[in-house]
């Protein structure tokens, strides 16, 4: 199908970077308007002040870690225990429970999330469509201490009674689906992350492909191509965007606490099993910080902040550099650039 | 050039905008400091969650009565409210757990002082359907489940305290809390004192490194979880598991009844351990002797200092406190604030430590 994608620079790539590239002397020269001076000063300032922010944080918690960086060192990062009442830290199933759950959440949203925005698009009658679409932005404003709730409530004794014992039943072969149903734990942890970022990718997608020039489709269908041919056409030039949307996405779950904390059991441990309870980095800091006393155990929950930080920049930046790679393969083909 | 004049104060207007917000915020902060014009003394205090219904009570109460004082609580956690009254950002702090000595040395205010204001309970609840009577558990029972030795509730120990009761042979799921909480350090004091093995290996405070168990957010969490999920066991303050009438279990106490988690068995238990008080009033009342004592209770306490810096604010807040010992202990009549209420000794020797409370050299209490 790569032959059907026109060659020709689209204007996100006629753009280059140095076009784009910053300019001190731009920035400062007088332009003999003030207003304009002003103006930019203004955007510069609003600019940096983000960075800054950004700075100022990271420079907080480096200094607040301290005693912990000295204490345990890398082993921070490598340590299973956690035991504040002897003093021992380590981030190990925290950051394993982040990125875990987070994972799952992904491998079940992003299929579901594509298949709908597709169909919002590409299929759907406008009647139904719609609708659709504001009941998937209403549910992108949900509060996430109410899908916790709905986790503790509904999901979880759903999940008990009906997934889980089927999934034990006819899969218990893998490691994964083994050991007590109790429907709280990392499965239920990684459902409501799905849950709760499907409608952010959903509503990104459905734009990413809406914006897709109709003359792509028509050109697919004139040349002949099925539906399906036409929508891998458009799914290609939107590929960038979806990256992006994913990102979104996988940025939300990594950072969001209420709703796992209520349902992933909240167990500093390392289990092949998806049943099993475990933590996020979130929810750690949620539950213990109010409580912490003693310096070291303060700036070992301080350490595991600036740790989601740096999980949350290695993971943002990985994904930037897989769109850019994708963006790249599809021949600039760049709508919606992430 | 009209139209760039136009744009340049448009310009200004925001940036003003941006500049006076930001001295806002800042001048937001001096809050906490105090002293309102005309007299009126302001204070600020925070600590523990478990006491804040009552402590919100109380100051409505006094408020109505003393219209110069105005008092705040933030119910912000034990662990917060120590923290607090250490950087001497607040009047009083409070917590449900005695402040151990390493904390009340980085006090910067000097000498701390231990309040109690009144006693609450921890409790298990379980969910088991079929099961009608309430469950009864011996001490050691009670530590090996949460130690995930015990791990089937048709366990035979488990049916020796509970004879004709149908017991499902059923995984047991504990449910424990996972933030920091005044109701662990309590029920892992506990646990301590009646298991060597606990005591060993797990040891007591406000989060531990639990060896079983799924973990919930508040009480809340534990009581929403512990009804959700068949055949589990958690543990839940007094006064919640009152609210939401939950099942809770009888427990077996120091001279070998089994007693019902009630406001009197828990006082009983403060009364029993009287002895064991030591002047500053840190104790721990769990597993208490006693005929009718409940083992699983303990004070939560208002943090002051000793010296205090205003003799204004320092007069009020003795005040406050004297009356919240006397007077605001009716209010754990009411059953919509179910804690229990200290015994006379106790009360008197509060007393004694709001006395020893000076500003400036002069005792605060004797100067009105």
């Amino acid at each position: 199908m790569q032959n059907l994608q026109p060659n020709i620079p689209t204007p996100a790539t006629t753009h280059g970077a140095s076009a784009r590239a910053w300019n001190w002397r731009r920035t400062f020269a007088p332009t003999g308007n003030t207003g304009d001076t002003v103006f930019r000063l203004a955007l510069f300032g609003a600019a940096f002040f983000l960075m800054l922010v950004v700075l100022v944080m990271i420079g907080a918690m480096a200094v607040n870690s301290l005693p912990s960086l000295r204490q345990f060192g890398f082993g921070f990062l490598t340590s299973r225990v956690w035991s504040p009442i002897s003093g021992d830290f380590g981030a190990l199933p925290f950051i394993y429970g982040t990125i875990v759950s987070s994972l799952l959440a992904l491998l079940i949203s992003v299929p579901l999330s594509l298949g709908i925005a597709i169909f919002l698009v590409e299929q759907a009658p406008r009647g139904v469509a719609r609708p659709v679409g504001f009941l998937v932005e209403l549910l992108a404003a949900i509060p996430s201490v109410v899908y916790g709730l709905w986790g503790i409530f509904v999901l979880a004794p759903f999940l008990r009674e009906w997934i889980e014992p089927f999934l034990a039943r006819w899969f218990g072969w893998l490691p994964l689906f083994r050991g007590n149903v109790t429907g709280i734990g990392l499965f239920t942890g990684g459902i409501i992350l799905a849950i709760m970022i499907t409608p952010i990718i959903t509503a990104v997608v459905r734009d990413v492909l809406a914006a897709v020039p109709v003359s792509q489709r028509e050109a697919a269908l004139a040349l002949g191509a099925t539906k399906w041919e036409t929508t891998r056409v458009v799914l290609n030039n939107g590929a960038p965007g979806i990256a992006g949307a994913i990102i979104l996405g996988l940025g939300r779950a990594i950072g969001e606490t209420m709703a796992v904390t209520m349902v992933i059991g909240n167990r500093a441990q390392i289990s092949a099993s998806l049943f099993e309870p475990a933590y996020t980095i979130a929810s750690v800091l949620a539950n213990e910080f109010t409580e912490a006393t003693g310096e070291l155990y303060l700036s070992a929950l301080i350490e595991l902040g600036l740790i989601l930080f740096l999980v949350t920049f290695t993971v943002n930046g990985a994904a930037r550099l897989l769109v850019w790679s994708v963006a790249h393969r599809a021949g600039g083909g760049a709508v919606g650039r992430a | 050039m009209i139209s760039s004049f136009h744009r340049l104060r448009s310009l200004c207007a925001i940036a003003l905008l941006f500049i006076s917000a930001l001295t806002f915020a800042c001048s937001g902060q001096r809050g906490g400091e105090g002293e309102g014009t005309g007299g009126a003394v302001r204070l600020q205090g925070a600590g523990a969650t478990f006491p804040n219904p009552l402590y919100q009570k109380w100051l409505s109460e006094y408020g109505k009565l003393n219209s110069n004082v105005r008092i705040d609580y933030q119910s912000v956690g034990s662990g917060a409210g120590i923290r607090q009254i250490q950087e001497q950002t607040v009047d009083f702090g409070a917590s449900d757990a005695p402040v151990k000595d390493d904390d009340l040395a980085k006090a910067r205010g000097g000498q701390l002082l231990h309040i109690p204001t009144v006693l609450g309970a921890v409790v298990l609840t379980y969910n088991l359907k079929d099961v009608q009577q309430p469950l009864r558990f011996s001490p050691d029972v009670i530590a090996d489940i949460f130690l995930g030795k015990i791990k089937t509730w048709d366990d035979a120990r488990i049916k020796a305290d509970n004879p004709g009761v149908n017991l499902p042979a059923a995984p047991i799921t504990v449910v424990h809390r996972t933030d920091g909480s005044g109701t662990t350090a309590v029920f892992t004091d506990y646990l301590s004192k009646v298991s060597p093995e606990w005591g060993e290996k797990i040891k007591s405070g406000v989060s531990v490194n639990w060896p079983t168990g799924v973990g919930a957010k508040g009480n809340e969490g534990v009581s929403g979880q512990v009804s959700q999920t068949p055949n589990t066991i958690g543990y839940v303050e007094l006064a919640y598991a009152v609210q939401t009438k939950m099942p809770v279990a009888l427990i077996k106490n120091k001279s070998g009844n089994f007693v019902a988690p009630s406001l009197e068995a828990v006082t009983a238990a403060a009364a029993e351990s009287i002895a064991a008080t030591p002047e500053d009033m840190r104790v721990s009342v769990t597993d208490a002797a006693g005929a009718n004592a409940y083992p699983i209770a303990s004070y939560t306490y208002v943090l002051v200092y000793k010296d205090q810096k205003d003799a204004a604010k320092g007069k009020a807040l003795v005040d406050f406190l004297w009356w919240g010992i006397h007077d605001g202990q009716s209010f754990t009549k009411d059953p919509q604030y179910p804690y229990a209420a200290l015994p006379a000794e106790i009360v008197s020797r509060a007393e004694r430590q709001l006395n020893s409370i000076t500003s400036g050299g002069r005792s605060v209490r004797g100067a009105q």
